[in-house]
C-alpha cells in the first residue's frame, strides 16, 4: 500500500491536535490521518505537547465543593463501554473506499448521494456538518471526469483538497489517494483530473471568523 | 474511611498509576488525587478558552467525570496521564463551547492504512517521554513558547493568531515549526 506524499504540514496538524480547527477542516485532516501513518505519529506527539502544556499551565484554584459534587456523582455513572476491538481474524471481503471519519458523514455508497452538477464532468455533494453553521468552513465531495479542472482561480482563505480515488495534477505535482493539497491566497493553481478521473474531499476553513466581508470565500471547489 | 481529599492519597504513585488504578479498581482515593492535580489546571485551560469562572468549574467537573468513566481505556504505554486528560478536555470543550463534533480516526476501521512498523517505544512508559518533553518546553525561546501556548489554549487556528498578534503568517508558521522540531527531537531522543 502506498503512503501519501503530500501532507498537511506541522502548523495545520498543530491546529488539529490543539483543537483549534473547525469541523470541516478537522474532517479532512482526520481523513488524511486514516491514510497516513506518518502524520498520525506527528499528531500523537503534538497531543503529548498539549499534555505537557496543560501540566505547565498556572493552576487556578477550584472550589473545594467541586470535588465533593463529582465524588457524589460517580456512583450514578457506569463506565463507558469499551470501544469495539479491531477484528483480527475475519477481514471484510471488501475494504470500504472511504475511510472514517468521512464514511460516517457520507456513507459508503456514493451512487446514493444527491450529486449536484457544477459543469460538464464536475459534480459535487455538500456534506452536512453537525455544527450546522458554515461560518467555520464548508466540506464538499467533488467528482471530476478525466482532464477536467475548475476554471483558473486564486484563493481567499485556505482551501484543502484530499484525493480519495484517482488523482489530479497541479503545479506542485501529482496528487493521488491520501494526498492533501493546501492552497491559500499565495497560490495560483489549476488542478486537472488525471486520466482515471478524481474523487476528492474539498474544504475551506474560514480563517477569519470575525470579519464578515471575508466570509465570502472565492473558492470554486466549495462556493462555485 | 480514607481521606479522599488528601493529596497524600497519591503521593507515592505517579498520575499514570493513579489513572490505571481508577480504570482497574474504580479507586476513589486515586481519583480524588487526580482531581487535586488536574482540576486546577483544567480550570486554567478552560478559562483561557473563554469560559467564565462558574462555567469553567462546571466543565472541569464534566471532564473529570469523563476521566472516571473512560479510565478503563487508558493505556500508559500510549500516552502520559497529562496527555490523556488533555485530549479529553479538548474534545469536551469543542463539544460544549463550540457545539461541534471533532472528527477523529477510527483505529478499528479496515480502511485505515496501518503503521508500517510497530512503534519502537512500545512498552516504554509514555511518562518518560513526557518528562523529556517538559524539560524541552522550558528551553524553547520565549517567542516560540508563547505562540505554542496561543495555538493550544486559545481555540484559534494559526492563521487567526497571525492576524490578531500582528505577526506575519510566515513567521507564525516558522516559529511553530521550529518549536515542534525541537520538541519532537526531545521526544524521539531515546528511540
Amino acid at each position: 500500500m502506498t503512503v501519501p506524499t503530500h501532507h498537511p504540514g506541522d502548523t495545520l496538524l498543530i491546529d488539529y491536535a490543539g483543537g483549534a480547527l473547525g469541523e470541516a477542516a478537522s474532517l479532512i485532516v482526520a481523513t488524511h490521518l486514516a491514510l497516513c501513518p506518518c502524520c498520525r505519529l506527528n499528531v500523537a506527539e503534538m497531543e503529548a505537547v498539549g499534555g505537557a502544556l496543560l501540566e505547565s499551565i498556572e493552576p487556578e484554584e477550584v472550589d473545594p465543593a467541586c470535588l465533593e459534587t463529582v465524588l457524589a456523582r460517580l456512583d450514578d455513572l457506569p463506565p463507558l463501554p469499551r470501544a469495539p476491538r479491531p477484528k483480527l481474524v475475519c477481514q471484510p471481503a471488501e475494504v470500504p473506499l472511504l475511510p472514517e471519519p468521512l464514511r460516517r458523514y457520507v456513507g459508503n455508497d456514493l451512487s446514493r448521494l444527491p450529486w449536484k452538477r457544477l459543469m460538464r464532468g464536475m459534480d459535487c455533494y455538500d456534506i452536512p456538518l453537525a455544527s450546522g453553521s458554515e461560518s467555520r468552513g464548508k466540506a464538499r465531495l467533488m467528482r471530476l471526469a478525466s482532464g477536467v479542472g475548475p476554471p483558473h482561480h486564486t484563493h481567499r482563505g485556505i482551501e484543502l483538497t484530499l484525493v480519495l480515488d484517482g488523482g489530479f495534477t497541479d503545479d506542485p505535482g501529482q496528487f493521488a489517494r491520501g494526498d492533501l493539497s493546501v492552497a491559500d491566497d499565495s497560490v495560483r493553481h489549476r488542478p486537472v483530473a488525471d486520466e482515471e478521473g478524481c474523487l476528492c474531499l474539498a474544504v475551506t476553513d474560514a480563517p477569519l471568523r470575525f470579519t464578515g466581508a471575508l466570509g465570502l470565500i472565492l473558492n470554486p471547489f466549495v462556493t462555485f | 474511611m480514607q481521606d479522599l481529599g488528601s493529596p497524600a492519597a497519591g503521593a507515592d504513585r505517579t498520575f499514570e498509576d493513579l489513572l490505571t488504578a481508577v480504570g482497574r479498581d474504580r479507586d476513589r482515593a486515586a481519583f480524588a488525587a487526580l482531581f487535586g492535580h488536574f482540576a486546577p489546571r483544567l480550570k486554567a485551560y478552560l478559562r483561557r478558552q473563554g469560559c467564565d469562572e462558574g462555567g469553567a468549574e462546571e466543565l472541569v467537573q464534566d471532564v473529570m467525570l469523563l476521566v472516571w468513566r473512560r479510565a478503563e481505556t487508558y493505556d500508559p504505554t500510549q500516552a502520559s496521564a497529562g496527555t490523556w486528560v488533555f485530549t479529553i478536555a479538548r474534545n469536551k470543550r469543542i463539544d460544549a463551547l463550540r457545539r461541534e463534533q471533532r472528527p477523529e480516526i477510527d483505529p478499528a476501521d479496515p480502511t485505515l492504512v496501518p503503521d508500517p512498523v510497530e512503534s519502537a517505544d512500545d512498552g516504554v512508559a509514555a511518562r518518560e517521554t513526557a518528562g523529556r518533553l517538559k524539560a524541552a518546553l522550558k528551553t524553547l525561546p520565549p517567542e516560540q513558547a508563547d505562540l505554542l501556548r496561543l495555538a493550544y489554549f486559545e481555540d484559534k487556528p494559526h492563521s487567526q493568531i497571525s492576524v490578531e498578534q500582528g505577526i506575519p503568517l510566515g513567521t507564525v508558521k516558522s516559529r511553530l515549526r521550529l518549536a515542534m522540531e525541537r520538541l519532537r527531537k526531545a521526544m524521539r531522543d531515546s528511540r
